[in-house]
């Protein structure tokens, strides 16, 4: 757990000394990617250094107790405390010495009501709002590494429900599920599982391999139909408005709007759309005592960065927390980095260094493997807690905002999971709420996630006669949640411009696309070796830790 | 559990197999050593046990244990002591269970165990070993039985029952079990109108929303359609058995001749006042009683025979065309009226009703409540003309379908009322039924057209279901629709599923049929008076080049006396066996492929001229009528005299007996059977002759 964010400011003489001091992987900051890679570059049999400037794990990744947020959101910004350079170092080497920057990623913080008692067992996640798929890349990772026996999960056991005209609707996702529907229409269903069925029929057909043979026969659908947009699709199936939306925005999880012809570059083909509700449909199921597809960390997200860094722990990692790095050793006549200075003023050598997006890469005049973007993307985050649970006998809840449904000119969906005491987040007789959406400017990005917890959550008591959310799927009114204390803010995303770098948190709903990042890094710096094999895991005595609880 | 592919086995799993093999052997010889010594020791037991854990198949080891436990509870007196051994023979279930879930031995013996009733039952352990059972298998047949079991025994209210089904639905909805439980568990609901099931409409209307859900989510699961369809038996036809026709029809009046009056008067149909019938030449005057669903229960008691005639004393009602358990569509009584002393030209009335009662009883139980009365007459004048004219066929009948009827020689007989039998038993046509189906209809438009043969074939259903009802009253035009609309969906179905082609062929006959016998305008293009020289005029109906499959609304062809069918696709004539009154039958070019479908002749006493040319008889090497024909010709029947004569005469009793069967029951003179694969075989027109004596023209040759 977290307990001390910010604390960076340990004199000198409180470093430890590190020995040895050349190491085959550095790494800064201890993120779920830099967690990941640590544990991976072990586990092939790499001398690893993992160091991270904050006294707790997860960087950018963590969950931090509520009381810390605030300073953490404002104070991870600004140069790193700089040891007098070269004082402790053997400079015998040749290699320059350029000091390395802290970036804040967040901007905009904006909070509002009071923080409930109690408000250190509240935890905050820095990456909502966020879950696993259970059939998705991160829980193999855990099974793989052998980190799911230090992690716990539990199900999103309430579903999605999504917001289509004024109402919030279950999503119908299975074939049990459109059948229990009360809000379909019986065409609707009808449409909708056929439509299933056939993905359904693809992916199978797909998944047999080729020697089934290709063609329609098989069951696979025409190429020319995967390569369509996954709207056009959609509607060639005849899917109506409302159920292209639960297809697009709360199975497929598409962030834009697909209505629009002009966001070409954001539409999704169908290829893509399929692939995601393939990994939906296997993750349905896939742990008996998991409902639904998604499931949660206990104690919060926090935990994952955590679990593999001990993973790479026993795999022989060194980790020193409280370590900044202050600066980069570079090579001058290899143009490469081959160090870090850390704020003890120790300078390790290393075969490849590894910092988490928090630092500012110093651009050398060495070359960039990506060009930089010019305006980086933007993700509006908000963070509530709230008293009672949007929908009736759920704990656990994902909601959907699809593009168009807050107002005529919101692009992009708005998503939200709500958390309930069963996870440890929070005490008991109240929630958190977390809310995200893709933005280009943080003002409508704020505006939108505004928008979203003003439709669900009440600020008055719940006395109040306005307070109804009309919950579709029940004949009586709902009364709205009322919200407690709430926090909205902008996160900045900007992608790996060198090697050097790891992803930050994207506005995805899972981690697929950091893990997709994170295992080509690892290609790069371990091009011989398998990501995280199998037999990587610790053995232990029984392995049914593979189940959510 | 289903629907998952066998794999071969590979050479190793044959090793473990015989390994396997030579251990149960053992085992068994073991325990069948203990079972005929009566050694029910500790040890010997457990034999039986670990028998029966690799083989829960092995029965006589269930009846082992059995024994023994009887044999040991002697030796016990303590409570403590039963309930342990009780224990531990369900342990023994339960690991057996383990093995193979769907084993009968070990079911029974949970069963018989509980029913010894030793001890308390603890029903918490019963049903969470169901819940486990039918979480691994929702369709376990066995658990759902031991379910039901359990739920008797322990006196769970059905209500409760069925809100499992409800939950076991939600959970997966292609759960057969379930939705068979739940249609039982109603039935008996609705039955004792239990608390919350006094209107069959409510309920069935909310069954109605919940199987919809599950056909339109998934066509294609077929576990909801069965349902649906039970649904729609519910709702479609009426709770109580009706008398739909009969046999002389009410005020029809009946005499041997009218030849004379006929000839005399033909061209004012109106005056064929009488109905010439045939049967009473040899002194029987059948009566037909035909049900609109198969009943049972006829008694001169339940049954009233009033007439100048003393007739009461040798009645027996005897149901032809019996369907299972003795239930018929169609009863028959025979009056005997040849020792009548009578004066020529008397009329004899009879009186004929059937009150409320419960003796008649349906299938599902209801009984009949409908109270019917009807009389006719009957002359058996001119006996001695008769007598001198002992066979009314002299000449070889021509059957020329291709010329079309006369149009202007209506039958005598008929009236529309006998079409549709008395207005006194039209029940007031249920609203309700109506509504349910329509909208049920209107629903089903609408799923999309996705070549779902389960939806087309409910459609079809519920247009036919729709138009029986408006049969019952009087809106033809909108039935005509319903018809036409089925016959299309039929003739669809034929193409998109044709595995089960003749199912749809012979309901699209059923349909054709209904059509164009259901009212009188229709029907009357195909009926005419046939006047042979020498014979009174027959009531002629002709049904040919309609691609009928199969004979349905007898009730309406009662009074039929001529029947031409020819150049159909029959393969059964069942349900002719109602037309007590026929004489001539032509169902030549058809697909007739066996004397066992033509079991149904045999009950028509009155038949003289049969033509079976140019079926499939004898070309079939395997006889598959038997498993098509409800009432085919059964290898039971005892050897008869004519089996005997037919060795004498040098015929294969074993090739022909079902033509032997045949020729023995019928009595023709006339017979039409070229071109049947039979006709070439040796010896069959020897046995035609033989057995039929009475024969004068067989393929429009003279025998004589």
């Amino acid at each position: 757990m977290a307990d001390e964010p910010g604390g960076g400011g340990c004199s000198l003489q409180d470093y430890p000394t590190i020995d040895p001091t050349s190491f085959d992987v550095v790494l800064c900051g201890t993120g779920l990617p830099e967690s990941v890679l640590a544990a991976a570059c072990a586990a092939a049999g790499k001398t690893v250094l993992h160091v991270d400037p904050n006294p707790f794990y997860g960087s950018l990744f963590s969950s931090l107790p509520l009381p810390s947020l605030p300073s953490f959101l404002s104070s991870s910004s600004g140069s790193v405390p700089s040891p007098s350079s070269s004082a402790t170092t053997l400079s015998t080497t040749s290699y320059a010495v350029v000091d390395l920057h802290r970036r804040s990623l967040y901007s905009e913080v904006e909070t509002s009501g009071t923080v409930p008692e109690l408000s250190r067992r509240i935890t905050v996640d820095l990456v909502g709002p966020r879950v696993l798929y259970c059939a998705d890349e991160g829980v193999d990772l855990l099974l793989r590494s052998g980190g799911s026996h230090h992690v716990e999960f539990k199900s999103v056991e309430g579903g999605t429900l999504l917001y289509w005209e004024g109402g919030l609707y279950p999503v119908p996702d299975s074939r049990q599920a459109i059948f229990k529907d009360t809000t379909l229409q019986l065409k609707e269903k009808n449409l909708l599982f056929r439509f299933f069925k056939l993905v359904q029929t693809h992916i199978a057909a797909s998944s047999a391999g080729a020697e089934v043979g290709e063609g329609e026969a098989s069951g696979k659908l025409p190429e020319e139909d995967l390569d369509l947009p996954f709207i056009e699709f959609l509607k060639k199936q005849h899917l109506s408005p409302k159920m292209r939306a639960v297809v697009l925005y709360a199975i497929a999880m598409a962030d834009y709007g697909q209505d629009g012809a002009h966001s070409c570059e954001k539409l999704l083909t169908t290829r893509e759309g399929i692939k995601t509700i393939a990994l939906y449909s296997s993750s349905i199921g896939r742990f008996a005592n998991a409902e639904g597809a998604f499931i949660y960390p206990m104690y919060g997200h926090g935990e994952l960065p955590q679990a593999f860094c001990r993973c790479a722990a026993v795999k022989g990692a060194l980790y020193v927390l409280r370590m900044p790095a202050t600066a980069l050793l570079v090579d001058e006549g290899k143009k490469r980095y081959v160090g870090t200075r850390l704020a003890s003023g120790q300078d390790i050598l290393c075969q490849q260094l590894i910092l988490d997006p928090s630092y500012e890469i110093p651009s050398l005049d060495m070359p960039c493997n990506a060009p930089v973007s010019n305006s980086p993307r933007k993700v509006a985050r908000g963070i509530c807690i709230i008293s009672s649970s949007v929908k009736q006998d759920s704990l656990n809840v994902l909601v959907v905002f699809p593009p168009k449904s807050l107002e005529e000119e919101q692009v992009a969906a708005v998503r939200v999971l709500q958390l309930s005491s069963n996870l440890a987040v929070c005490p008991p007789g109240m929630f958190m709420v977390y809310l995200s959406t893709p933005c280009a400017d943080a003002f409508t990005g704020k505006k939108y996630i505004n928008k979203a917890i003003e439709i669900l959550f009440t600020t008055k008591a719940s006395d109040d006669p306005e307070g109804h959310l009309e919950i579709t799927s029940e004949n009586n009114k709902e009364v709205k949640p009322t919200l407690i204390w709430s926090c909205v803010y902008v996160q900045e995303i900007t992608e790996g411009t060198t090697t050097l770098s790891c992803p930050m948190p994207d506005e995805n709903l899972d981690y697929r696309s950091i893990l997709e990042s994170t295992k080509k890094l690892f290609a790069e710096i371990c091009p011989n070796d398998e990501f995280l094999p199998r037999n990587s895991a610790p053995k232990y005595a029984d392995d049914d830790s593979d189940s959510a609880e | 559990m289903h629907g998952r592919p066998r794999r071969p086995d590979k050479p190793e799993d044959a090793a473990a197999a015989d390994a396997k093999a030579a251990k149960l052997r053992d085992l068994q010889t073991q325990v069948l050593r203990n079972h005929h010594s009566r050694t029910y020791s500790k040890e010997a037991l457990g034999l039986s046990f670990k028998l029966l854990e690799l083989n829960p198949e092995a029965y006589t080891a269930w009846n082992y244990r059995k024994l023994a436990f009887q044999h040991n509870l002697g030796e016990l007196s303590e409570l403590e002591a039963i309930k342990s051994s009780i224990d531990d023979e369900l342990r023994v279930v339960e690991l057996a269970l383990r093995q193979n879930p769907k084993s009968y031995g070990a079911w029974y013996h949970r069963k018989w165990l509980l029913n010894q009733k030793l001890a308390p039952v603890d029903f918490k352990r019963e049903f969470g070993l169901l819940d486990k059972l039918l979480k691994v298998d929702a369709r376990n047949f066995h658990g759902w039985n031991y379910r039901r079991f359990l739920a008797k025994f322990m006196g769970v209210p059905e209500e409760e029952e069925l809100k499992y089904t409800k939950d076991k639905i939600s959970d997966n909805f292609s759960n057969y079990s379930a939705w068979h439980n739940r249609s039982i568990l109603l039935s008996n609901l609705l039955t004792q109108q239990r608390k919350g099931f006094e209107s069959k409409q409510k309920i069935f209307s909310e069954e109605f929303e919940l199987v919809t859900q599950a056909l339109f989510t998934d066509p294609s699961d077929q576990s909801g359609w069965f349902y649906h369809l039970w649904l729609l038996a519910q709702t479609s036809s009426p709770e109580n058995p009706q008398l739909i026709a009969s046999w002389p029809s009410n005020g029809a009046k009946l005499s041997l001749s009218s030849v004379r009056e006929a000839n005399d008067k033909q061209n004012t149909p109106s005056s064929f006042s009488s109905i010439c019938c045939y049967s009473l030449k040899e002194g029987i005057l059948p009566i037909v009683l035909f049900f609109n669903e198969p009943v049972k229960g006829l008694t001169p008691s339940s049954v009233s025979l009033n007439s100048d005639l003393v007739v009461g004393k040798n009645i027996q009602w005897r149901p032809l065309s019996v369907t299972d358990s003795g239930h018929s569509y169609c009863w028959v009584t025979y009056l005997e009226v040849s020792n009548l002393e009578y004066c020529s030209s008397q009329q004899f009335s009879v009186e004929a009703s059937i009150p409320n009662t419960d003796d008649i009883v349906s299938r599902s139980g209801s009984s009949y409540n409908c109270p019917v009365h009807f009389t006719f007459t009957f002359e058996p004048n001119n006996i001695d003309s008769i007598t001198e004219d002992t066979d009314l066929i002299h000449d070889p009948i021509s059957w020329d379908c291709s010329e079309p009827l006369p149009s202007h020689v209506k039958p005598s007989c008929i009236h529309s009322d006998q079409l549709k039998i008395t207005n006194a038993l039209i029940q007031e046509e249920s609203k309700w039924h109506l509504e349910r189906l329509s909208d049920e209809l209107d629903l089903f438009r609408e799923l999309p057209d996705d070549n779902s043969k389960f939806a087309k074939l409910t459609l079809a259903r519920l247009l036919l279901a729709c138009a029986a009802i408006k049969s019952r009253g009087s809106s033809l035009i909108e039935r005509r629709g319903y018809c036409e609309e089925a016959l299309g969906l039929f003739n669809d179905l034929i193409y998109l599923d044709p595995s089960h082609k003749r199912y749809y062929e012979d309901e699209r006959s059923l349909v054709l049929m209904d059509q164009l016998t259901c009212n009188m305008e229709s029907f009357m293009k195909y009926c005419s008076v046939q006047v042979l020289p020498n014979l009174a005029p027959l009531n002629h109906v002709q049904l040919c080049r309609l691609s009928l499959t199969c004979i349905g609304f007898v009730e309406r062809l009662l009074w039929v006396q001529m029947l031409d069918l020819s150049h159909n696709n029959l393969r059964s004539i069942e349900g002719l066996e109602a037309l007590q009154h026929l004489v001539c039958l032509n169902v030549s070019n058809n697909q007739i492929s066996s004397f066992t479908a033509l079991k149904p002749l045999t009950e028509i006493l009155s038949l003289k001229v049969l033509d079976l040319s140019f079926n499939e008889i004898g070309t079939h090497p395997i006889n598959t009528t038997r498993y098509i024909c409800p009432t085919p010709f059964s290898h039971k029947v005892e050897a008869c005299e004519a089996f005997e004569e037919c060795q004498k005469k040098n015929i294969n009793v074993e090739e022909f007996w079902d033509a032997i069967l045949f020729f023995k029951h019928v009595n023709l003179v006339q017979l039409g059977f070229e071109g049947n694969a039979i006709a070439n075989k040796e010896n069959f027109r020897t046995l035609v002759v033989t057995l039929n004596p009475s024969i004068k023209w067989l393929d429009g040759a003279c025998v004589h």
